[in-house]
């Protein structure tokens, strides 16, 4: 059994910032395990541009962006695991890990931070009724098909899920060639960002249907076509709306979900609407000393904001392991509903400005976003747009809450 | 004639108001910052975008890669025949920022390389 200070699980933009920062922050002894057999995450099949803006103040791709991330990194003594799979951590902080280079090991860490990102929601989506032929894939597949193997999928296709990976799809298959005849999505709005409708979908004509879902699949062997139809306010098909569109594609862009197996191996409790752990301003989870960040804690759509947090529990961890993380309170944060959810849900020390990542759950127009602590407005900001596909942050300052404070609550209010 | 634009700088795709007289625009609502402005003004004049792809390799593999520099709209696909046109043959594997292609179909672009790959 080998000893070690940190151990970073996950090797892409989260992990690697975490890192660096724990190792600027004092740590030394820092070993990260990356099941793949390279560091970047899924940045490596992003091939589109648009990472970084905030960080490094250019427009990279991602794969850009995983080098930089990387290339700071690999100037430290980190020690880097590739090709390792975490398969277990117990409450207790020992990680039990599996390579072919060193078979089955057991590394017992003084802290942890949890990066394993997120995976693609998959299997709701295929409660459409019809056959199940082949030409069916999720939109982070056939990303990883056209992108890393150079094999395109196919050349008629059809995306039910307008989140960003089905838009950067819509336009990746088009550039190859491909024809994109509908992206539909069952909600009245998109979830992915408005420069993707823009410039996946409006730059290249391709239609995109709101409140709209595949009702059918067709074909024997491989998917000749889909019926799709629109749908009420309660997501129910409206009948004679059905209409048939011929495709030799169906790429599912359902949404993503964190990867959280092994927080639960450790018996941490997950938010049920995150899907992540529950965890501090520090980015600590329920048990001391084990930290996550990116989006096995919540999905982010935006590379910078990972990193941001990756160091926040690279920092947080370097306190912990020299026995320094301030922890003064226990108050809850919690939301009105309007705002789905936002991170982090627990604030134990407020001796320094804390940002509160949230998502709103609908489309607001002018709305002012609050921070109440007890009922008392401690922040506001007026937001002339809030979508549910982009996270915002607001702030809540130093020593806006006590440890008298029994709630802080973020929430939105007409202007 | 006034319209909707959504800028695509950068993620918070603001919603830009344009008034054109023309070809020229006189007014920009909207943008959060001042690169809107400018968006709003090539994108009525001249729209142009930056195009990532990928190449296959002499060898056999698929690395990133982008034009260094936005290419005008019109051109995208012709672009991208080019780009597939080329296959690499890197002797020493590939660095972030090689240039495959200069001045791709005169745009003043170059095609550039966007992760390391090094041969094993
Ligand atoms: C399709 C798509 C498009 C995006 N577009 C943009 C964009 O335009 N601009 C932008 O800024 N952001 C974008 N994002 C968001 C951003 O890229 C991601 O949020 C970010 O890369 C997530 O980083 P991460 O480190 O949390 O997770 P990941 O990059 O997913 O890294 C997690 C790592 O953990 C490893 N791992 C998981 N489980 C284990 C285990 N048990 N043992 C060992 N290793 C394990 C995985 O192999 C992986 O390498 C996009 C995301 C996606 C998916
Ligand atoms: S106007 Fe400025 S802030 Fe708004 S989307 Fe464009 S670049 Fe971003």
């Amino acid at each position: 059994m080998r000893n070690v200070d940190l151990v970073i699980i996950g090797g892409g933009p989260a992990g690697m910032c975490a890192a660096v920062s724990a190792y600027n922050a004092g740590v030394e002894n820092i070993l990260i395990l990356e099941r793949d057999s390279h560091l970047g995450g899924i940045l490596q099949q992003c091939i589109h541009n648009g990472f970084g803006l905030h960080r490094y103040k250019e427009e990279l791709t991602g794969p850009e962006y995983a080098f930089r991330c990387e290339a700071e990194l690999r100037k430290l003594p980190v020690e880097v695991q590739c090709n390792t799979m975490v398969t277990d951590i117990s409450p207790e902080k020992m990680i039990t890990a599996m390579s072919s280079e060193r078979g089955i090991e057991k590394i017992g860490a003084k802290a942890i931070i949890l990066a394993m990102g997120c995976r693609e929601r998959s299997k709701g989506a295929l409660n459409i009724p019809g056959t199940r032929p082949s030409g069916i894939f999720s939109a982070g597949t056939a990303q990883k098909y056209v992108n890393m193997m150079g094999y395109m999928p196919g050349k008629n296709v059809v995306i039910l899920g307008s989140g960003d990976i089905g838009l950067i799809m819509a336009r990746r298959m088009t550039l190859e060639g491909a024809r994109v005849h509908a992206v539909c999505e069952v909600m009245p709005y998109s979830g992915g960002l408005a420069r993707n409708i823009q410039q996946c979908l409006n730059d290249f004509d391709i239609p995109l249907y709101l409140s709209h879902t595949v009702t059918e699949i067709h074909g024997e062997h491989r998917i000749e076509g889909v019926t799709i139809s629109e749908v009420d306010e309660k997501m129910k098909p409206i009948q004679g709306t059905e209409r048939f569109i011929e495709c030799d594609t169906l790429l599912l862009s359902v949404g993503l979900i964190p990867e959280n197996e092994l927080s639960r191996s450790a018996g941490l409790n997950l938010d049920s609407v995150t899907k992540g752990c529950f965890v501090d301003q520090n980015r600590e989870t329920e048990i001391e000393g084990v930290f996550a960040c990116g989006n096995v804690l919540h999905v982010h759509d935006l590379a910078d904001f990972v990193s941001e947090e990756g160091e926040i529990a690279g920092e947080s961890a370097a306190l912990y392991i020299r026995n320094e993380l301030k922890k003064s309170m226990h108050v809850p944060v919690v939301t009105d509903g309007k705002i789905r959810y936002s991170v982090p849900q627990i604030v134990t020390d407020n001796t320094k400005n804390i940002r509160l990542y949230y998502r709103a759950g609908a489309v607001f127009s002018d709305v002012k976003v609050n921070v109440l602590a007890d009922g008392v407005v401690v922040n506001s900001v007026k937001k002339k747009k809030l979508v549910p596909g982009e996270m915002q942050y607001i702030e809540l300052k130093a020593n806006s809450v006590s440890e008298n404070t029994a709630e802080i609550k973020v929430c939105i209010d007409k202007e | 004639m006034k319209k909707n634009l959504t800028c695509i700088v950068c993620p918070l795709g603001c919603l830009l108001e344009v008034e054109q007289e023309g070809n020229e625009v006189v007014s920009v609502e909207g943008n959060g910052c001042k690169r809107g402005r400018d968006y709003a003004v090539t994108e009525c004049t001249n729209p142009q975008r930056v195009i990532t792809t990928t190449v296959r390799t002499q060898d056999g593999y698929i690395i990133p890669v982008k034009t260094d520099k936005a290419i005008p709209k019109s051109m995208i696909f012709e672009c991208m025949r080019d780009i597939n046109s080329l296959c690499p043959d890197g002797q020493n594997g590939y660095t972030v920022g090689d240039i495959l292609c200069r001045n791709i179909l005169g745009t003043d672009a170059n095609v550039v390389v966007c992760a390391d790959v090094r041969k094993v």
